[in-house]
Protein backbone atom coordinates (compact mmCIF):
# COMPACT_ATOMS: atom_id res chain seq x y z
CA UNK A 1 0.00 0.00 0.00
CA UNK A 2 1.31 3.37 -1.14
CA UNK A 3 0.54 4.84 2.87
CA UNK A 4 2.80 2.11 4.11
CA UNK A 5 6.33 3.32 5.46
CA UNK A 6 9.21 1.85 3.45
CA UNK A 7 12.67 2.75 2.53
CA UNK A 8 12.91 2.54 -1.00
CA UNK A 9 11.70 5.95 -2.74
CA UNK A 10 11.45 7.52 0.59
CA UNK A 11 12.99 11.46 1.35
CA UNK A 12 16.09 11.30 3.89
CA UNK A 13 13.58 13.00 6.34
CA UNK A 14 11.45 9.86 6.09
CA UNK A 15 14.52 7.19 5.87
CA UNK A 16 15.57 8.71 9.19
CA UNK A 17 12.31 8.41 10.60
CA UNK A 18 11.75 5.13 9.81
CA UNK A 19 15.15 3.89 11.19
CA UNK A 20 14.41 5.89 14.23
CA UNK A 21 11.19 4.02 14.61
CA UNK A 22 12.63 0.25 14.01
CA UNK A 23 15.34 1.52 16.29
CA UNK A 24 12.90 1.82 19.49
CA UNK A 25 11.03 -0.96 18.47
CA UNK A 26 14.30 -3.28 17.97
CA UNK A 27 15.11 -1.68 21.52
CA UNK A 28 11.80 -3.09 22.84
CA UNK A 29 11.89 -6.42 21.52
CA UNK A 30 15.78 -6.75 23.31
CA UNK A 31 13.94 -5.82 26.87
CA UNK A 32 11.98 -8.55 26.28
CA UNK A 33 13.74 -11.11 24.71
CA UNK A 34 17.02 -10.96 26.83
CA UNK A 35 15.70 -11.01 30.07
CA UNK A 36 13.37 -14.08 29.09
CA UNK A 37 17.20 -16.17 27.70
CA UNK A 38 19.03 -14.99 31.00
CA UNK A 39 16.48 -16.52 32.69
CA UNK A 40 16.53 -19.54 31.27
CA UNK A 41 20.61 -19.91 31.06
CA UNK A 42 20.52 -18.31 34.62
CA UNK A 43 18.47 -21.43 35.89
CA UNK A 44 21.48 -23.31 34.49
CA UNK A 45 23.96 -21.98 36.26
CA UNK A 46 25.61 -22.07 39.99
CA UNK A 47 24.55 -19.77 42.58
CA UNK A 48 27.74 -18.39 42.78
CA UNK A 49 28.39 -17.22 38.73
CA UNK A 50 24.44 -16.05 38.15
CA UNK A 51 25.91 -13.06 40.62
CA UNK A 52 29.71 -12.63 39.10
CA UNK A 53 29.30 -13.50 35.80
CA UNK A 54 25.27 -13.10 35.01
CA UNK A 55 25.86 -12.62 31.43
CA UNK A 56 28.20 -15.72 30.51
CA UNK A 57 26.87 -18.66 29.72
CA UNK A 58 26.41 -21.52 31.75
CA UNK A 59 29.66 -23.88 31.94
CA UNK A 60 26.95 -27.02 31.82
CA UNK A 61 23.63 -28.06 30.48
CA UNK A 62 21.97 -30.09 33.43
CA UNK A 63 19.15 -30.64 33.73
CA UNK A 64 19.54 -31.62 37.36
CA UNK A 65 17.68 -27.98 38.78
CA UNK A 66 14.93 -29.45 36.46
CA UNK A 67 14.05 -32.70 37.76
CA UNK A 68 14.84 -30.98 41.37
CA UNK A 69 12.16 -27.91 40.80
CA UNK A 70 9.51 -30.19 39.24
CA UNK A 71 9.41 -33.61 41.08
CA UNK A 72 10.97 -32.75 44.41
CA UNK A 73 9.79 -28.85 45.01
CA UNK A 74 5.84 -30.25 43.16
CA UNK A 75 6.27 -28.29 40.36
CA UNK A 76 4.78 -31.17 38.61
CA UNK A 77 1.41 -31.22 41.42
CA UNK A 78 1.08 -27.25 40.30
CA UNK A 79 0.95 -27.47 36.96
CA UNK A 80 -1.40 -30.50 36.65
CA UNK A 81 -3.65 -28.65 39.41
CA UNK A 82 -3.50 -25.76 36.98
CA UNK A 83 -4.52 -27.57 34.29
CA UNK A 84 -7.26 -29.30 36.49
CA UNK A 85 -8.73 -25.80 37.31
CA UNK A 86 -8.34 -24.18 34.25
CA UNK A 87 -9.84 -27.35 32.21
CA UNK A 88 -12.79 -27.57 34.42
CA UNK A 89 -13.89 -23.91 34.74
CA UNK A 90 -13.79 -23.09 31.32
CA UNK A 91 -15.39 -26.55 30.36
CA UNK A 92 -18.50 -24.86 32.79
CA UNK A 93 -17.57 -21.51 31.52
CA UNK A 94 -18.67 -22.22 27.99
CA UNK A 95 -20.92 -24.52 28.78
CA UNK A 96 -23.26 -22.31 31.05
CA UNK A 97 -22.25 -19.49 28.93
CA UNK A 98 -23.50 -20.47 25.68
CA UNK A 99 -26.63 -21.59 27.28
CA UNK A 100 -27.35 -18.36 29.08
CA UNK A 101 -26.53 -16.72 25.65
CA UNK A 102 -28.99 -18.94 23.80
CA UNK A 103 -31.61 -18.79 26.07
CA UNK A 104 -30.98 -14.75 26.34
CA UNK A 105 -30.11 -14.39 21.93
CA UNK A 106 -32.81 -16.37 21.15
CA UNK A 107 -36.47 -15.74 22.80
CA UNK A 108 -38.34 -12.66 22.84
CA UNK A 109 -39.97 -12.36 26.09
CA UNK A 110 -40.37 -9.70 29.24
CA UNK A 111 -37.74 -9.97 30.93
CA UNK A 112 -34.90 -10.74 28.31
CA UNK A 113 -33.36 -7.36 28.50
CA UNK A 114 -32.82 -7.75 32.37
CA UNK A 115 -31.47 -10.93 32.05
CA UNK A 116 -28.63 -9.92 30.39
CA UNK A 117 -28.19 -7.17 32.31
CA UNK A 118 -27.35 -9.62 35.51
CA UNK A 119 -25.25 -11.42 33.30
CA UNK A 120 -23.44 -8.01 32.14
CA UNK A 121 -22.91 -6.35 36.01
CA UNK A 122 -20.35 -9.00 36.45
CA UNK A 123 -18.26 -7.17 33.92
CA UNK A 124 -18.27 -3.96 35.86
CA UNK A 125 -18.37 -5.93 39.43
CA UNK A 126 -14.20 -6.50 40.12
CA UNK A 127 -14.70 -10.34 41.85
CA UNK A 128 -11.34 -9.47 44.34
CA UNK A 129 -13.35 -6.31 46.05
CA UNK A 130 -15.89 -9.58 47.20
CA UNK A 131 -13.53 -11.66 48.65
CA UNK A 132 -14.30 -11.54 52.69
CA UNK A 133 -18.38 -12.52 51.74
CA UNK A 134 -16.46 -15.04 48.99
CA UNK A 135 -14.80 -16.48 51.66
CA UNK A 136 -17.36 -16.17 53.99
CA UNK A 137 -19.24 -18.48 51.49
CA UNK A 138 -16.79 -20.95 50.32
CA UNK A 139 -16.27 -21.55 54.11
CA UNK A 140 -20.03 -21.69 54.98
CA UNK A 141 -19.57 -24.79 51.75
CA UNK A 142 -16.89 -26.30 53.38
CA UNK A 143 -14.74 -26.11 49.88
CA UNK A 144 -11.45 -23.90 52.11
CA UNK A 145 -8.74 -26.20 50.54
CA UNK A 146 -10.63 -27.19 47.84
CA UNK A 147 -9.56 -26.56 43.83
CA UNK A 148 -13.52 -26.98 43.53
CA UNK A 149 -13.85 -23.18 45.49
CA UNK A 150 -11.46 -21.62 42.83
CA UNK A 151 -13.36 -23.26 39.76
CA UNK A 152 -16.74 -22.16 41.15
CA UNK A 153 -14.89 -18.41 41.46
CA UNK A 154 -13.45 -18.98 37.88
CA UNK A 155 -16.55 -20.08 36.62
CA UNK A 156 -18.30 -16.71 37.81
CA UNK A 157 -15.70 -14.76 36.51
CA UNK A 158 -15.86 -16.26 33.12
CA UNK A 159 -19.25 -16.04 32.60
CA UNK A 160 -20.43 -12.76 31.88
CA UNK A 161 -17.67 -12.01 29.40
CA UNK A 162 -18.61 -15.00 27.66
CA UNK A 163 -22.47 -13.77 27.71
CA UNK A 164 -21.62 -10.70 26.25
CA UNK A 165 -19.55 -11.94 23.55
CA UNK A 166 -21.65 -15.33 22.76
CA UNK A 167 -24.76 -13.54 22.74
CA UNK A 168 -23.76 -10.83 20.23
CA UNK A 169 -22.77 -13.46 18.04
CA UNK A 170 -25.72 -15.80 18.01
CA UNK A 171 -28.34 -12.56 17.82
CA UNK A 172 -26.53 -12.55 14.37
CA UNK A 173 -27.90 -15.89 13.37
CA UNK A 174 -31.17 -15.77 10.85
CA UNK A 175 -34.33 -17.36 12.83
CA UNK A 176 -35.66 -19.00 9.53
CA UNK A 177 -32.53 -21.78 10.53
CA UNK A 178 -34.79 -22.78 13.32
CA UNK A 179 -38.32 -22.53 11.91
CA UNK A 180 -37.50 -24.66 9.59
CA UNK A 181 -35.38 -27.65 12.24
CA UNK A 182 -38.42 -27.06 14.14
CA UNK A 183 -40.79 -28.13 11.22
CA UNK A 184 -38.13 -30.99 10.78
CA UNK A 185 -38.82 -31.95 14.57
CA UNK A 186 -35.71 -30.58 16.38
CA UNK A 187 -36.82 -29.45 19.77
CA UNK A 188 -35.27 -26.20 21.36
CA UNK A 189 -32.07 -28.20 22.73
CA UNK A 190 -31.14 -29.79 19.32
CA UNK A 191 -31.44 -26.15 17.96
CA UNK A 192 -28.83 -25.43 20.48
CA UNK A 193 -26.61 -28.42 19.97
CA UNK A 194 -27.11 -28.88 15.97
CA UNK A 195 -27.54 -25.72 15.01
CA UNK A 196 -26.66 -22.50 16.47
CA UNK A 197 -23.42 -24.18 18.40
CA UNK A 198 -21.50 -25.27 15.40
CA UNK A 199 -22.46 -21.72 13.53
CA UNK A 200 -20.77 -20.32 17.06
CA UNK A 201 -17.80 -21.89 16.82
CA UNK A 202 -15.32 -19.11 15.99
CA UNK A 203 -16.58 -17.24 18.76
CA UNK A 204 -15.72 -20.07 20.88
CA UNK A 205 -12.22 -20.13 20.23
CA UNK A 206 -11.95 -16.82 20.70
CA UNK A 207 -14.18 -16.78 24.53
CA UNK A 208 -12.00 -19.53 24.89
CA UNK A 209 -8.62 -17.57 24.80
CA UNK A 210 -10.14 -14.95 26.29
CA UNK A 211 -10.79 -16.65 29.44
CA UNK A 212 -8.68 -19.38 29.69
CA UNK A 213 -5.04 -17.10 29.88
CA UNK A 214 -6.37 -15.36 32.61
CA UNK A 215 -7.93 -17.88 34.38
CA UNK A 216 -4.45 -19.79 34.04
CA UNK A 217 -2.57 -16.89 35.45
CA UNK A 218 -4.78 -16.53 38.02
CA UNK A 219 -2.57 -15.65 41.49
CA UNK A 220 -5.57 -13.76 43.75
CA UNK A 221 -7.88 -16.33 44.96
CA UNK A 222 -5.54 -19.38 44.94
CA UNK A 223 -3.89 -17.55 46.96
CA UNK A 224 -6.95 -17.15 49.52
CA UNK A 225 -8.33 -20.67 49.26
CA UNK A 226 -5.95 -22.92 48.33
CA UNK A 227 -3.58 -23.53 51.28
CA UNK A 228 -1.84 -26.92 51.51
CA UNK A 229 0.84 -27.58 48.49
CA UNK A 230 -1.18 -30.50 46.91
CA UNK A 231 -3.87 -28.03 45.84
CA UNK A 232 -2.14 -25.21 44.66
CA UNK A 233 -2.10 -23.85 41.30
CA UNK A 234 1.16 -23.25 39.10
CA UNK A 235 1.08 -19.18 40.65
CA UNK A 236 0.37 -19.90 44.10
CA UNK A 237 2.81 -22.75 44.33
CA UNK A 238 5.75 -20.17 42.73
CA UNK A 239 5.12 -17.76 45.25
CA UNK A 240 5.67 -20.50 47.97
CA UNK A 241 8.49 -21.38 46.16
CA UNK A 242 9.64 -18.43 46.50
CA UNK A 243 9.39 -17.87 49.98
CA UNK A 244 11.01 -21.20 50.93
CA UNK A 245 14.08 -20.67 48.48
CA UNK A 246 14.89 -16.94 48.31
CA UNK A 247 18.37 -17.34 48.47
CA UNK A 248 18.90 -20.35 46.10
CA UNK A 249 18.86 -18.06 43.11
CA UNK A 250 20.01 -21.12 40.37
CA UNK A 251 16.68 -23.06 42.03
CA UNK A 252 14.30 -19.80 41.65
CA UNK A 253 15.48 -19.16 38.02
CA UNK A 254 14.49 -22.71 36.79
CA UNK A 255 11.05 -22.40 38.91
CA UNK A 256 10.11 -19.44 36.75
CA UNK A 257 11.29 -20.95 33.51
CA UNK A 258 9.22 -24.08 34.30
CA UNK A 259 6.40 -21.56 34.90
CA UNK A 260 6.95 -19.10 31.67
CA UNK A 261 7.79 -21.52 29.21
CA UNK A 262 4.85 -23.75 28.46
CA UNK A 263 2.87 -20.40 27.77
CA UNK A 264 5.87 -19.14 25.54
CA UNK A 265 5.84 -22.32 23.48
CA UNK A 266 2.11 -22.48 22.66
CA UNK A 267 2.20 -19.09 21.98
CA UNK A 268 4.45 -19.57 19.04
CA UNK A 269 2.55 -22.28 17.81
CA UNK A 270 -0.98 -19.77 17.91
CA UNK A 271 0.02 -16.39 18.46
CA UNK A 272 -2.56 -15.43 16.01
CA UNK A 273 -5.65 -16.89 17.95
CA UNK A 274 -3.56 -15.33 21.53
CA UNK A 275 -3.79 -12.24 20.15
CA UNK A 276 -7.42 -12.01 18.92
CA UNK A 277 -8.67 -13.80 21.72
CA UNK A 278 -6.60 -11.86 24.36
CA UNK A 279 -8.04 -8.06 22.75
CA UNK A 280 -11.67 -9.36 22.01
CA UNK A 281 -12.79 -7.34 24.78
CA UNK A 282 -11.32 -4.00 23.28
CA UNK A 283 -11.08 -4.37 19.81
CA UNK A 284 -14.84 -4.76 18.12
CA UNK B 1 -50.97 -21.89 22.60
CA UNK B 2 -50.69 -21.29 26.08
CA UNK B 3 -49.29 -24.64 25.77
CA UNK B 4 -46.25 -23.55 23.49
CA UNK B 5 -45.87 -20.45 26.07
CA UNK B 6 -45.61 -23.25 28.96
CA UNK B 7 -42.78 -25.02 27.14
CA UNK B 8 -41.31 -22.13 25.76
CA UNK B 9 -40.89 -20.61 29.46
CA UNK B 10 -39.01 -24.21 30.59
CA UNK B 11 -37.03 -23.69 27.75
CA UNK B 12 -35.86 -20.21 28.60
CA UNK B 13 -35.34 -21.21 32.40
CA UNK B 14 -33.77 -23.93 31.06
CA UNK B 15 -31.16 -22.62 29.57
CA UNK B 16 -30.35 -19.14 31.68
CA UNK B 17 -30.91 -20.78 35.29
CA UNK B 18 -27.22 -22.74 35.53
CA UNK B 19 -25.57 -19.21 34.53
CA UNK B 20 -27.81 -17.12 36.28
CA UNK B 21 -27.31 -19.40 40.21
CA UNK B 22 -23.54 -18.77 39.41
CA UNK B 23 -23.71 -15.42 38.42
CA UNK B 24 -26.07 -14.84 41.56
CA UNK B 25 -24.59 -16.35 44.33
CA UNK B 26 -20.65 -15.89 43.51
CA UNK B 27 -21.18 -12.41 41.79
CA UNK B 28 -24.46 -10.29 42.94
CA UNK B 29 -24.97 -11.89 46.38
CA UNK B 30 -21.02 -10.99 47.46
CA UNK B 31 -22.09 -7.37 46.57
CA UNK B 32 -24.92 -7.23 48.60
CA UNK B 33 -23.16 -8.92 51.23
CA UNK B 34 -19.96 -6.60 51.29
CA UNK B 35 -22.74 -3.76 51.41
CA UNK B 36 -24.54 -5.46 54.63
CA UNK B 37 -21.06 -6.25 56.00
CA UNK B 38 -20.28 -3.48 56.11
CA UNK B 39 -22.43 -1.41 58.04
CA UNK B 40 -21.88 -4.20 61.55
CA UNK B 41 -18.64 -4.52 63.64
CA UNK B 42 -17.10 -7.52 64.02
CA UNK B 43 -15.19 -9.59 66.16
CA UNK B 44 -12.71 -11.97 63.68
CA UNK B 45 -15.29 -14.06 61.65
CA UNK B 46 -18.41 -13.21 63.49
CA UNK B 47 -21.04 -10.51 62.81
CA UNK B 48 -21.61 -8.71 66.08
CA UNK B 49 -24.53 -5.40 65.64
CA UNK B 50 -25.01 -3.06 63.43
CA UNK B 51 -22.80 -0.06 63.41
CA UNK B 52 -24.04 2.62 60.23
CA UNK B 53 -21.58 4.25 58.52
CA UNK B 54 -18.91 4.02 61.60
CA UNK B 55 -16.96 1.65 59.64
CA UNK B 56 -16.58 4.09 56.76
CA UNK B 57 -15.67 7.04 59.18
CA UNK B 58 -13.21 4.94 61.10
CA UNK B 59 -11.27 3.89 57.38
CA UNK B 60 -11.43 7.75 57.19
CA UNK B 61 -10.62 9.81 59.88
CA UNK B 62 -8.94 7.48 62.06
CA UNK B 63 -5.64 6.07 62.68
CA UNK B 64 -3.93 4.35 61.25
CA UNK B 65 -6.70 3.39 59.06
CA UNK B 66 -7.11 7.32 57.15
CA UNK B 67 -3.38 7.28 57.21
CA UNK B 68 -2.73 3.98 55.12
CA UNK B 69 -6.11 4.43 53.14
CA UNK B 70 -5.01 7.59 51.90
CA UNK B 71 -1.41 6.48 51.17
CA UNK B 72 -2.54 3.45 49.29
CA UNK B 73 -5.04 5.87 47.50
CA UNK B 74 -2.50 8.45 46.29
CA UNK B 75 0.18 5.39 45.24
CA UNK B 76 -2.63 3.91 43.43
CA UNK B 77 -3.21 7.77 41.81
CA UNK B 78 0.33 7.31 40.72
CA UNK B 79 -0.07 4.40 38.98
CA UNK B 80 -2.87 5.23 36.86
CA UNK B 81 -1.10 8.38 35.95
CA UNK B 82 2.30 7.19 35.65
CA UNK B 83 0.52 4.53 32.93
CA UNK B 84 -1.56 6.81 31.35
CA UNK B 85 1.34 8.96 30.06
CA UNK B 86 3.81 6.12 29.62
CA UNK B 87 2.45 2.96 28.77
CA UNK B 88 -0.60 3.81 26.92
CA UNK B 89 1.44 6.68 24.89
CA UNK B 90 3.94 3.58 23.99
CA UNK B 91 1.17 1.72 22.72
CA UNK B 92 -0.37 4.54 20.71
CA UNK B 93 3.34 5.08 19.00
CA UNK B 94 3.98 1.61 18.55
CA UNK B 95 0.37 0.66 17.48
CA UNK B 96 0.73 3.44 14.27
CA UNK B 97 4.49 2.36 13.74
CA UNK B 98 2.91 -1.26 13.19
CA UNK B 99 0.21 0.18 11.12
CA UNK B 100 2.24 1.22 8.92
CA UNK B 101 3.76 -1.67 7.49
CA UNK B 102 7.62 -0.57 8.36
CA UNK B 103 10.18 -3.37 7.73
CA UNK B 104 10.00 -6.12 10.64
CA UNK B 105 6.15 -5.11 11.63
CA UNK B 106 4.85 -8.64 11.69
CA UNK B 107 7.86 -9.43 14.04
CA UNK B 108 7.87 -7.14 16.25
CA UNK B 109 3.69 -7.30 16.63
CA UNK B 110 4.22 -11.06 18.16
CA UNK B 111 7.41 -10.24 20.24
CA UNK B 112 5.21 -7.18 21.54
CA UNK B 113 2.50 -9.85 22.92
CA UNK B 114 4.80 -12.59 24.55
CA UNK B 115 4.76 -10.60 28.20
CA UNK B 116 1.19 -9.99 27.79
CA UNK B 117 0.24 -13.42 28.51
CA UNK B 118 2.95 -14.47 31.45
CA UNK B 119 1.33 -14.50 34.86
CA UNK B 120 1.66 -11.12 37.17
CA UNK B 121 3.53 -13.26 39.65
CA UNK B 122 5.89 -14.83 37.05
CA UNK B 123 6.89 -11.55 35.92
CA UNK B 124 7.10 -9.60 39.54
CA UNK B 125 9.23 -12.40 40.93
CA UNK B 126 11.60 -12.37 37.76
CA UNK B 127 11.92 -8.20 37.70
CA UNK B 128 12.43 -8.81 41.92
CA UNK B 129 15.26 -11.06 41.04
CA UNK B 130 17.06 -8.52 38.63
CA UNK B 131 16.11 -5.32 40.31
CA UNK B 132 18.06 -6.90 43.89
CA UNK B 133 21.31 -4.63 44.44
CA UNK B 134 23.01 -7.58 43.41
CA UNK B 135 20.84 -8.56 40.40
CA UNK B 136 21.10 -7.90 36.64
CA UNK B 137 19.88 -4.52 36.09
CA UNK B 138 22.94 -3.47 38.44
CA UNK B 139 25.24 -5.59 36.86
CA UNK B 140 24.56 -4.50 33.59
CA UNK B 141 24.53 -0.57 34.82
CA UNK B 142 28.13 -1.60 35.76
CA UNK B 143 29.23 -3.09 32.59
CA UNK B 144 27.92 -0.20 30.48
CA UNK B 145 30.05 2.09 32.91
CA UNK B 146 27.36 3.48 34.81
CA UNK B 147 28.43 1.99 37.95
CA UNK B 148 27.95 5.43 39.70
CA UNK B 149 23.77 4.75 38.75
CA UNK B 150 23.68 1.33 40.40
CA UNK B 151 20.49 1.65 43.65
CA UNK B 152 18.78 -1.14 45.43
CA UNK B 153 15.96 -0.43 43.36
CA UNK B 154 13.56 -2.08 45.29
CA UNK B 155 14.75 -0.88 48.51
CA UNK B 156 14.16 2.91 48.29
CA UNK B 157 11.30 4.45 49.33
CA UNK B 158 11.69 7.21 45.97
CA UNK B 159 12.31 4.56 43.49
CA UNK B 160 10.46 1.34 44.89
CA UNK B 161 6.72 2.30 43.27
CA UNK B 162 8.33 3.39 39.85
CA UNK B 163 10.65 0.49 39.28
CA UNK B 164 7.84 -1.70 39.79
CA UNK B 165 5.10 0.71 37.42
CA UNK B 166 8.11 0.34 34.76
CA UNK B 167 8.06 -3.38 35.26
CA UNK B 168 4.43 -3.87 34.59
CA UNK B 169 4.49 -1.27 31.74
CA UNK B 170 7.60 -3.94 30.40
CA UNK B 171 4.80 -6.74 30.63
CA UNK B 172 1.74 -4.83 29.15
CA UNK B 173 2.09 -2.48 26.74
CA UNK B 174 1.99 -4.78 23.90
CA UNK B 175 -1.88 -4.65 24.71
CA UNK B 176 -2.83 -1.15 24.14
CA UNK B 177 -0.48 -1.77 20.99
CA UNK B 178 -2.11 -4.21 19.50
CA UNK B 179 -5.58 -2.72 20.42
CA UNK B 180 -4.72 0.54 18.72
CA UNK B 181 -3.34 -1.01 15.75
CA UNK B 182 -6.50 -2.96 15.15
CA UNK B 183 -8.07 0.25 15.29
CA UNK B 184 -6.23 2.21 12.62
CA UNK B 185 -6.18 -0.76 10.80
CA UNK B 186 -9.76 0.02 10.81
CA UNK B 187 -9.76 3.53 9.49
CA UNK B 188 -10.41 3.50 5.68
CA UNK B 189 -7.48 2.70 3.75
CA UNK B 190 -8.91 5.65 0.96
CA UNK B 191 -8.92 8.20 3.93
CA UNK B 192 -5.05 7.63 4.39
CA UNK B 193 -4.68 7.66 0.87
CA UNK B 194 -6.18 10.69 -0.18
CA UNK B 195 -4.00 12.67 2.69
CA UNK B 196 -1.10 10.76 1.70
CA UNK B 197 -1.25 11.91 -2.08
CA UNK B 198 -1.91 15.52 -0.90
CA UNK B 199 1.49 15.21 0.46
CA UNK B 200 0.21 15.37 4.31
CA UNK B 201 3.02 14.61 6.83
CA UNK B 202 2.65 12.35 9.13
CA UNK B 203 2.65 14.37 11.95
CA UNK B 204 -0.54 15.93 10.56
CA UNK B 205 -1.79 12.51 8.95
CA UNK B 206 -1.78 11.01 12.70
CA UNK B 207 -3.26 14.15 14.89
CA UNK B 208 -5.68 15.33 12.36
CA UNK B 209 -6.94 11.68 10.35
CA UNK B 210 -5.98 8.77 12.74
CA UNK B 211 -6.27 10.02 16.50
CA UNK B 212 -9.55 11.66 15.83
CA UNK B 213 -11.53 7.79 14.23
CA UNK B 214 -9.85 6.30 17.02
CA UNK B 215 -11.28 7.28 20.07
CA UNK B 216 -13.82 4.34 20.95
CA UNK B 217 -10.10 2.32 21.82
CA UNK B 218 -8.26 5.06 23.59
CA UNK B 219 -11.91 5.58 26.00
CA UNK B 220 -11.70 1.47 26.16
CA UNK B 221 -7.77 1.58 27.15
CA UNK B 222 -8.34 4.60 29.82
CA UNK B 223 -11.12 2.38 31.12
CA UNK B 224 -8.66 -0.50 31.20
CA UNK B 225 -6.19 1.26 32.71
CA UNK B 226 -8.31 2.95 35.41
CA UNK B 227 -9.56 -0.67 36.07
CA UNK B 228 -6.00 -2.28 36.03
CA UNK B 229 -4.99 0.77 38.67
CA UNK B 230 -7.38 -0.12 41.26
CA UNK B 231 -6.58 -4.14 40.76
CA UNK B 232 -2.84 -3.43 41.67
CA UNK B 233 -1.97 -6.32 44.01
CA UNK B 234 -0.05 -9.15 42.79
CA UNK B 235 3.15 -6.91 41.53
CA UNK B 236 3.55 -5.15 44.94
CA UNK B 237 3.04 -8.89 46.64
CA UNK B 238 6.03 -10.24 44.43
CA UNK B 239 8.11 -7.91 44.48
CA UNK B 240 7.74 -5.80 47.65
CA UNK B 241 5.92 -7.92 49.56
CA UNK B 242 1.94 -7.68 51.04
CA UNK B 243 3.13 -4.61 53.55
CA UNK B 244 4.01 -2.26 50.72
CA UNK B 245 7.73 -1.83 51.66
CA UNK B 246 9.70 0.47 52.33
CA UNK B 247 7.50 1.91 54.95
CA UNK B 248 4.33 1.55 53.13
CA UNK B 249 6.22 3.63 50.27
CA UNK B 250 4.60 0.77 47.59
CA UNK B 251 1.28 0.44 49.33
CA UNK B 252 -1.97 0.09 47.30
CA UNK B 253 -5.96 0.18 47.93
CA UNK B 254 -5.20 -3.66 46.43
CA UNK B 255 -2.41 -4.49 49.01
CA UNK B 256 -4.00 -2.54 52.19
CA UNK B 257 -7.82 -4.44 51.20
CA UNK B 258 -5.36 -7.87 52.16
CA UNK B 259 -4.24 -6.86 54.86
CA UNK B 260 -7.02 -5.54 56.38
CA UNK B 261 -9.52 -8.75 55.65
CA UNK B 262 -6.80 -11.29 56.45
CA UNK B 263 -5.57 -9.75 58.96
CA UNK B 264 -2.05 -8.08 59.35
CA UNK B 265 -2.87 -4.27 59.91
CA UNK B 266 -0.79 -3.45 62.89
CA UNK B 267 -3.45 -5.85 65.59
CA UNK B 268 -2.82 -8.44 63.53
CA UNK B 269 -6.29 -9.76 63.65
CA UNK B 270 -8.99 -9.53 60.21
CA UNK B 271 -11.23 -6.33 60.51
CA UNK B 272 -14.34 -7.41 58.48
CA UNK B 273 -16.09 -4.28 58.88
CA UNK B 274 -13.03 -1.91 57.94
CA UNK B 275 -12.11 -4.35 55.03
CA UNK B 276 -15.78 -4.37 53.52
CA UNK B 277 -15.94 -0.69 53.65
CA UNK B 278 -12.11 -0.69 51.69
CA UNK B 279 -14.01 -3.42 49.17
CA UNK B 280 -16.99 -1.04 48.74
CA UNK B 281 -14.52 1.77 47.81
CA UNK B 282 -12.91 -0.35 45.08
CA UNK B 283 -16.48 -1.46 43.91
CA UNK B 284 -17.69 1.99 43.59
CA UNK B 285 -14.84 3.56 41.79
CA UNK B 286 -14.88 0.58 39.10
CA UNK B 287 -18.06 0.70 38.91
CA UNK B 288 -18.32 4.48 38.21
CA UNK B 289 -15.59 3.90 35.76
CA UNK B 290 -17.32 1.18 34.15
CA UNK B 291 -20.58 2.84 33.53
CA UNK B 292 -18.73 6.20 32.31
CA UNK B 293 -17.59 3.50 29.19
CA UNK B 294 -21.02 2.12 28.62
CA UNK B 295 -22.08 5.57 27.89
CA UNK B 296 -19.32 6.72 25.91
CA UNK B 297 -19.01 3.32 24.06
CA UNK B 298 -23.29 3.53 23.54
CA UNK B 299 -22.70 7.03 22.28
CA UNK B 300 -19.74 5.74 19.46
CA UNK B 301 -22.01 2.53 18.66
CA UNK B 302 -18.73 0.40 19.17
CA UNK B 303 -20.45 -3.03 18.56
CA UNK B 304 -18.08 -6.15 19.70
Amino acid sequence: MITDLRYRGASTGKRVFITLSIAVMAGYVLLILYPLMNMVLSSFKTNRAIISTPFALPETFSFATFKTVWVDKGFSHYFANSLFVTTISMTFVLLFGSMASYGISRYIYRGNTLVYMLFLSGIMLPLKAAIIPLFLLIKTLGLINSRWSVILIFLAMGLPSTVFILAGFMKTIPLELEYAAKIDGCNDFMIYRKIVMPMVAPAMALVTIYNAVPIWNDFFFPLVFLQSNSVKTLPVGLSTFFGQHSTNWSLLFTGLSIAILPMLILYLFMSKYFIKGMTAGAVK
Amino acid sequence: MHRIQRSKARWIAFFITPGLLVVGLFILLPLFMSLYNSLFSWRQLIRLHFVGLDNFKRLLFTFPYQQRFFNAMKNNLYWFLSTTLIQNSLGLLFGYLLSRNLPGAQFFKRVFFIPVLFSIVAVGFLWGMYLKPSGLVNSFLKLVGLASLQRPWLGLEHLATPSIILVNIWRWVGFPSLVFLAAIDSVPQECLEAAYLEGVGEWKLFWKIIFPLIIPSITIIMVLTIIGSLNVFEQIYTMTGLDGAPNYSTDTIGTLFYRTAFGSIDAGSPEIGIGSAIGLVIYLLTFATSLLSVFVTKRKEVQL
